[in-house]
């Protein structure tokens, strides 16, 4: 029975991480544009000092990047999970046959 | 602190090093790799990014231009971030095809061309020695920080010296570790570890160091703010083109530098690792940065005009003061340095070896390779030798350049010279369309440009180049000069070769790869390596020219190693079904040893050996492909057909399976009342006649006492029959109250015997029983499984028709259950009925009927579902055997539902 406020859709969760790869994927883009910010800003311009607060921006970026990888990367922890095959030789080092 | 004592420390941190490598060599080998697979072992060996360069330079660097410093670790940031979509794919082609290094993947990729091996090969070396040249002096320079600032001003013997023995040092414990053994996929678990606890140090080290700076002289975060803005470094001279080239740079080094890569996919067990990797990594780095700045515009600010700013991680504690704090840092330093330079030769040696060393001595002997020799033998040599080599090159180009200045210069001339093996990398792991010949063009081009415009300028004091090729170009041609082509003047010299060597390298592999036609091995491998996620690994088809399992054994045993190839040997013939040591050869086989193979010596190799015993590779290669498509396609088809048939008759045989129970059901379910009545009737009947005889008036006592036993024993079957009745109507309502206690089930058989024995007790039964098996504790209803086991006992007494009736009893602990069979030499019971014992009054025979309503099993299944487990008729044992399957911890909660 479909809850209200929740739409009918089936396969919820693997929906879910088909879009989480997507966020993945598409996380270093956003990471290019925020980082490649401040050329268009042009710090050597402005009259204020700018290396601190580039700094401060820098490093929120930066933070930010790393809290969003942490969460993609819990995310897609399932995914991973299901493929990994179990590393050959991992008991026998000579390896077996694949 | 004296020479001696820092000496002596050095020594005591190396030593435990070695210790620690040791250490992680002998777990591997007892193959308890549970730590040594951690993801956090696998981020931290992936800090040999942040070298020397980034201990001591990026202060300097910072010190120099700021914020600019920055981006060499935003860079291999976003590369981490977007790992779902490249570092995956790399590790999984890096695993699926065993490549050993990035020479090997580049030939491995386009149709394992050694040509292309060699030439990534020689780029790498070329690229790298400045490099590992910058470590040596970096951890030279050091130590004169240490002597300058010592009170007894111990002078150094010898700058050259100390690099020499450091060099050395590594050579040592490089060749200890790094070429222990051809392991399969080249890993090396001494030195990842090693490497892991150099990253620990390194990072305690310069955070240290920052805190020291920050709230020890900088006066806390606030202050340190504002004397950031203060100082020289205020302005950020931000340059939008170099900001930009410099990331994009950096990102690609992070995955082309031979060492990374040998860190990120070679040594990479598990693909989960990179999950970890893809946050951690960056946190790692944002780290190390975190406190360069403060340091930089605090050592400006205390440190006297003109002192190296490469060195404030060192020379502000001592100025300081605080000996302590530099030793760490002077450690730190010493970490990033030593962990670079081991991994860095360990993947270059191997790259050398594998496509420049056995290749030739392959050339050379190919007349003779059926002839036992040590191959073996001659790669492990020559990966020492190949260690040694980089490490004296490193040594030289020292000695030579004469310990210049600016270290981030070097390094950035580096990366520049890594990332021309990108649009080729790239290309072959993204584009089936790439090809040899585009590849080797775009590297060939790339390479020249790059050591044209940054490498050889570079080079000593004033260059390799004569000055008047700087100044007007070669022969006077002016727009061919190093820092201008093409007249383009006045960028900066890293960002000038970085574009043209990039743009003409992209654009040669591009147009070339269009214009070109690959080779059938080539195409395989192009669409082996873009579509890995989508398939096992291409089996590559050999002729099969009548080779012979011996010869191949013969020479895996060269390579591999006796012990592991015959081993390898062994497996691979049983999974065939063969005894012995020798499989037929066939092509998966086949493909399988030279995956094996390409494992130590790269895929190049393995196939030029392989290709030389079985007398050709590419022969059909190209039929063998297009009858492959279509046979593929016919598979497929008819496979999906068989799949689905065998569907339908699954699920028709189950349907037949469900009917006829059905119907019997239905039949039984008739029979059920009037069973019942007449199961009623019969006592009552008794009862009944009995007690008219009873009330005749003359009766003799005799009689009557006869009398009255008949009619009580008449109502005890009766209220027997309906307790069963009753009881199992609550069990199969689930609505049972579990009693949950502990007991021996060797106790509970003993008790379930003895209630047994009264039944048929004439008989002389013999019980096997296996009494050590039986001693386990189970928590469940004890009654009831008791019950469970009187009744089967009870059955096999009453209905076993051998003339010497044995019951085994067999005790069997699976995983959190146990089973309990009880096995009869009797007739057993019939095929079509084995389905229906367990119903409601199902009686087999007539012979035994009295004193039985037909409902014991039934009873049985019921408890057995009550108490989480399973009865069952276990057929082909011999005689009637019912198997009792119950987990070994019954929860308290009350019914199975």
């Amino acid at each position: 029975m479909p809850q209200p406020g929740k739409p009918l859709f089936l396969a919820r969760r693997s929906y879910r991480r088909r879009r989480l790869m997507d966020a993945a994927r598409l996380l270093p883009v956003l990471g290019v544009v925020l980082i490649l910010l401040p050329a268009l800003w042009v710090p050597a311009q402005t009259p204020a000092p700018d290396t601190g607060r580039g700094g401060i921006y820098l490093f929120a970026v930066w933070i930010a990047l790393i809290v969003a990888a942490f969460a993609i990367a819990r995310g897609l922890g399932p995914v991973l999970d299901a493929e990994e095959l179990p590393e050959q030789g991992a008991r026998d080092p000579l390896g077996t046959p694949d | 602190m004296g020479f001696n004592s820092l000496v002596a420390v050095c020594l005591a941190y190396v030593i435990m090093l070695f210790a620690v490598a040791f250490m992680a060599e002998r777990r591997a080998r007892r193959s308890r790799l549970r730590f040594l697979r951690s993801p956090w072992i696998y981020t931290l060996s992936l800090s040999i990014y942040c070298t020397a360069w980034t201990f001591y330079g990026a202060v300097g660097y910072a010190a120099r231009s700021g914020l600019e410093f920055l981006v060499i670790y935003l860079g291999p940031t976003l590369v981490f971030v977007g790992w779902w979509w490249l570092l995956r794919k790399l590790v999984r082609i890096g695993r699926t095809h065993r490549i050993t290094s990035i020479a090997d993947l580049i030939s491995s990729r386009y149709g394992k061309s050694n040509a292309l091996g060699v030439i990534v090969t020689l780029m790498s070396v070329v690229a790298a020695t400045p490099y590992i040249a910058l470590q040596l002096q970096s951890v030279t320079l050091s130590f004169d920080a240490f002597a300058a600032r010592s009170p007894e001003g111990w002078a150094l013997p010898d700058q050259g010296a100390t690099a020499l023995w450091i060099a050395g040092g590594l050579a040592l414990f490089t060749i200890l570790f790094g070429t222990r053994n051809l392991d399969a996929n080249e890993r090396h678990h001494g030195v990842v570890t090693a490497i892991a606890l150099e990253a620990v140090v390194k990072l305690v080290a310069l955070i240290a160091v920052g805190v020291f700076v920050v709230w020890g002289l900088g006066g806390g975060p606030v202050d340190m703010l504002a004397r950031i803005d203060a100082s020289p470094i205020a302005e950020w001279p931000l340059q939008p083109g170099r900001f930009a080239g410099l990331t994009f740079v950096s990102a690609a080094a992070v995955l082309t530098l031979p060492r990374m890569f040998q860190v990120l996919v070679v040594e990479n067990v598990d693909e989960r690792h990179l999950a970890t990797a893809s946050w951690a990594f960056p946190g790692y780095l944002m780290l190390m940065s975190l406190f360069v700045v403060p340091i930089a515009v605090m050592g400006l600010e205390l440190m006297p005009e003109g002192s190296n700013p490469d060195l404030f991680v060192l020379t502000l504690p001592l100025s300081q003061g605080q000996g302590t704090l530099a030793l760490l840092a002077f450690l730190g330093g010493f970490s990033s340095a030593t962990s670079m330079v081991i991994v860095a030769a360990i993947a270059l040696a191997t790259m050398v070896s594998n496509h420049i060393v056995t290749p030739l001595w392959l050339a050379l002997r190919r007349a003779s390779t059926r002839a036992p020799g040590d191959v073996r033998g001659l790669v492990l040599i020559s990966r020492r030798l190949s260690i040694i080599g980089v490490l004296s090159m490193g040594y030289m180009y020292y000695r030579l350049s004469g310990g210049s200045e600016a270290l981030a210069a070097i390094g950035l001339i580096a990366f520049v010279g890594a990332a021309q093996v990108l649009p080729a990398l790239l290309g072959g792991i993204f584009w089936r369309g790439a090809t040899h010949v585009g590849a080797m063009t775009g590297l060939l081009i790339g390479f020249a440009i790059w050591a044209y415009t940054l490498f050889l300028p570079s080079v000593g004091d004033a260059g390799l180049l004569p000055q008047s090729v700087l100044q007007s170009g070669p022969f006077g041609i002016g727009w061919l000069r190093p820092h201008a082509l093409f007249g383009i003047a006045g960028l900066d010299p890293i960002l000038h070769a970085l574009f043209w060597s990039l743009l003409f390298n992209a654009l040669a592999f591009l147009i070339f790869s269009m214009l070109s036609f690959p080779g059938p091995l080539e195409r395989l491998q192009g669409v082996a390596f873009v579509n890995v996620f989508d398939q096992s690994p291409a089996a590559r088809s050999w002729a099969q020219g009548g080779v012979e399992a011996e010869d191949l054994l013969s020479m895996a045993q060269r390579i591999l190693g006796a012990r592991e190839a015959q081993h390898f040997f062994q497996t691979q013939a049983s999974a065939q079904g063969k005894e012995g040591f020798l499989p037929d050869t066939t092509s998966p086989f086949i493909a399988r040893l030279e995956r094996k193979l390409a494992g130590s010596v790269g895929a190049a190799t393995a196939h030029a050996m392989i290709a030389q015993l079985t007398g050709g590779s590419a022969v059909s290669m190209q039929d063998l492909i297009a009858v492959a498509d279509e046979t593929a396609e016919a598979k497929e088809y008819s496979a999906t057909l068989e799949a689905k048939s065998e569907e339908l008759a699954r699920v028709a045989r189950a349907l037949r399976d469900a009917n006829d129970k059905l119907r019997d059901l239905s039949v039984q379910k008739d029979s059920f009342l009037s069973q019942i009545s007449h199961e009623l009737r019969t006592p009552m009947t008794s009862i009944r006649a009995f007690s008219e005889i009873l009330m005749e008036p003359d009766l003799p006592d005799a009689l009557r006492a006869q009398y009255a036993e008949i009619i009580h024993e008449e109502a005890r079957r009766l209220t027997r029959l309906l307790d069963d009745l009753l009881d199992l109507s609550v069990l199969e309502n689930r609505g049972v109250q579990l009693n949950i206690s502990v007991v021996n089930l060797h106790d509970l058989l003993n008790r379930a015997l003895q209630s047994a024995s009264s039944t048929r007790p004439e008989r002389a039964f013999r019980i096997e029983r296996d009494f050590p098996t039986e001693h386990m504790p189970v928590f469940t209803d004890t009654d009831r499984l008791v019950q469970v086991f009187i009744n089967l006992i009870s059955n096999a007494r009453k209905y076993c028709d051998s003339e010497h009736p044995v019951l085994r009893i067999e005790v069997r602990k699976r995983g959190k259950r146990v089973q309990i069979d009880f096995i009869d030499n009797g007739a057993g019971i019939a095929k079509h009925s084995q389905k229906l014992i367990f119903e409601k009054f199902a009686r087999l025979t007539d012979e035994s009927r009295a004193g039985s309503a037909g409902l014991g099993l039934a009873i049985c299944r019921e408890i057995m579902a009550n108490l989480g487990g399973t009865i069952d008729y276990l057929p082909g044992q011999g005689g009637a055997a019912f198997r009792v399957s119950l987990p070994l911890r019954r929860g308290r909660e009350v019914g199975a539902n």
